[in-house]
């Protein structure tokens, strides 16, 4: 067998095992998507269908009826905006501390940066909610916010990435008579900006689907956010799917639309993450 | 004269770009976890009146029943889980590491699962795995088999969980390795080319030994969320049936907020902490094991 010939039988299998899976990945997707255009009475049919008989977009319109839907996207929205702006500006300061600036005990309070980030957060859970009882924070959206403020995952990566950018530059710019606060804000940032933006689609992605805190620190139902909205539907229409469905593909819409736009960004952002 | 020093070199700018993060990191990680492991000695039950009891919580963790049971449950989940979301990352990745059309669909399809939330993924398998009106049990009957009623019984709610699981982790876990694929230097597959090597060796000889670093790391992070996992089983099964799906996530949560034990809880996490902190400290020696090599 000559080069040309192997090179094709191993691009064939490649398409097979790809294209197999691809479908396999797909199916819930679609599956979930077609249920939520049909009639009640039409998801509960043995074998199933495809589709209705009728296509009925306004089940999308129905998501309202019961819960205040609109209102959980705005909470949800809120939750997230605010999560991405403080985390992006904790992380940047903390890791251009921990990389350009030069002090007393720097490395060892990274390293109580790195230990905590080993420590799964359930464990803070009970201690959380008896700190945001106290403040008064319990049912706010503010429950959600300030206790993901600040990450020592992101300020690893930011220092991570402040490491990988020549220190002449910020050398030449100190001994130009520019502080660090000018280093930082007029060189430092502008150039981390594809880390930046990583952090930021993970810190949106994470907050937009987090479950466990709003599960543990909401119980109105005006500051109910996606998820855990989700989540009480579930219940009150065990009975109706395709209303159901509907909400589940309005939750997924916006990260699919982020993810859309910035695939590549996204794709050397888990390659960061992967890295030691 | 201990402050000059540390007011020395940047000490006064350091001070004022920690200050925000050092703050958050006092109020929202530090005191939590001191406090959460003074809990964890008391019997506290969200009363002012709570007693310090020694050990008992941690010894209550190793004799009580239901710990065992969803420790169990969390153990075979986490065997279950493991293999495949490596071994089929893996190919996945080798298979998109070639340079053919489609790259970028393939790759957006397996990693949108990992986008959506664990609720809508949830949501999502609890409606394929539906006794009858499914789909599972659908294609199950075209070859066959009568499917179970998977989310009400008894191994069957467990496996659910897993494949809902395995569906939303597979596409991360697959761009970590293609990540890893990145990195191998493309002179060794031209020289095994010269030789005329096939792909079977290939992939033995060079792709799995160059990537043993990263297969590594992610062994390790899908054990530690595989430990963590809740959302899924909560939406789908509650833990059913008879807590047959329930694992230490959801138990810990359970004893927390539902059954309001929080010291015994607060004993549970710091235990799923230490075995966490056990294992990512082995893969850090790993790695600094493999630099030097």
């Amino acid at each position: 067998m000559n080069q040309k010939s192997k090179r094709r039988i191993s691009l064939t299998v490649s398409y097979v095992v790809l294209g197999i899976g691809a479908i396999i990945m797909l199916v819930p997707l679609i599956w979930a998507f077609t249920t939520s255009l049909k009639a009640t009475n039409e998801a509960f049919v043995y074998p199933p269908t495809l589709f209705g008989k009728e296509i009925l977009w306004e089940n999308y319109l129905r998501i309202s009826d019961r819960f205040d839907f609109l209102n959980m996207f705005k909470n949800t929205a809120l939750v997230a905006a605010a999560t991405v702006v403080l985390q992006l500006i904790t992380s940047a300061m903390a890791g251009f501390a921990f990389s350009y600036l030069k002090f007393r005990g720097r490395d060892k309070i990274f390293m109580l940066f790195l230990f905590s980030m080993m420590v799964p957060y359930h464990v803070l859970l009970v201690p959380t909610f008896m700190l945001l009882r106290e403040m008064n924070l319990i049912n706010t959206l503010w429950s959600l916010i300030l206790p993901v403020a600040v990450t020592p995952f992101g300020a690893f990566l930011m220092r991570q990435s402040f490491q990988s950018l020549p220190s002449e530059m910020g050398e030449a710019a100190k001994i130009d008579g520019c502080s660090p606060w000018g280093v930082f804000t007029r060189m430092y940032v502008p150039l981390a900006k594809p880390a930046l933006t990583t952090l930021g689609i993970f810190s949106l992605v994470g907050s937009w689907n987090d479950f466990l805190r709003p599960l543990i620190y909401l119980t109105d139902d005006r500051m109910m956010t996606i998820t855990l909205g989700i989540y009480n539907m579930q219940g009150a229409f065990s009975t109706n799917w395709p209303v159901l469905m509907c909400t589940v593909m309005v939750s997924i819409i916006p990260v699919l639309i982020v993810f859309l736009c910035l695939q590549d960004l996204f794709v050397e952002g888990v390659a960061l993450t992967g890295m030691k | 004269m201990k402050r000059r020093k540390f007011f020395s070199g940047d000490g006064w700018w350091g001070f004022v770009f920690l200050l925000p993060v050092m703050i958050g990191f006092l109020v929202f990680i530090a005191y939590p976890m001191i406090e959460s492991f003074r809990l964890s000695f008391t019997d506290y039950a969200m009363r002012e009146d709570y007693q310090y009891v020694g050990l008992n919580n941690y010894i209550t963790a190793f004799t009580d029943d239901t710990a065992r049971t969803v420790l169990k449950n969390t153990i075979i989940f986490t065997l279950c889980s493991v293999p495949v979301l490596i071994i089929v990352p893996v190919f996945l990745a080798c298979a998109l590491n070639q340079k053919l059309k489609g790259v970028r669909f393939f790759r957006a399809v397996y990693f949108v699962p990992t986008m959506i939330s664990m609720v809508a993924t949830g949501i999502i398998w609890q409606w394929m795995f539906n006794a009858e009106f499914g789909i599972v049990n659908y294609f199950l009957e075209q070859i066959g088999i009568t499917g179970p009623s998977w989310l009400t019984s008894k191994p069957w709610a467990l496996i659910a969980v897993i494949v809902a699981n395995i569906w939303k982790t597979l596409g991360y876990n697959m761009m970590l390795f293609l990540a890893g694929l990145q990195n191998v230097p493309s002179m060794y597959y031209e020289a095994a080319a010269l030789d005329g090597v096939n792909m079977w060796t290939k992939f033995t000889k060079i792709t799995w030994p160059l990537l043993k670093p990263t297969t590594l790391f992610v062994t390790i992070m899908t054990i530690s969320s595989s430990f963590q996992v809740f959302d899924t089983i909560v939406v789908m099964t509650s833990g059913g049936p008879a807590r047959s799906s329930s694992v230490l996530v959801h138990y810990i949560y359970q004893c927390a907020f539902k059954f309001y034990d929080m010291g015994y809880a607060c004993a549970l996490g710091w235990l799923l902490a230490i075995f966490i902190i056990i294992i990512t400290a082995v893969q850090f020696r790993a790695n600094s094991r493999f630099s030097i090599d």
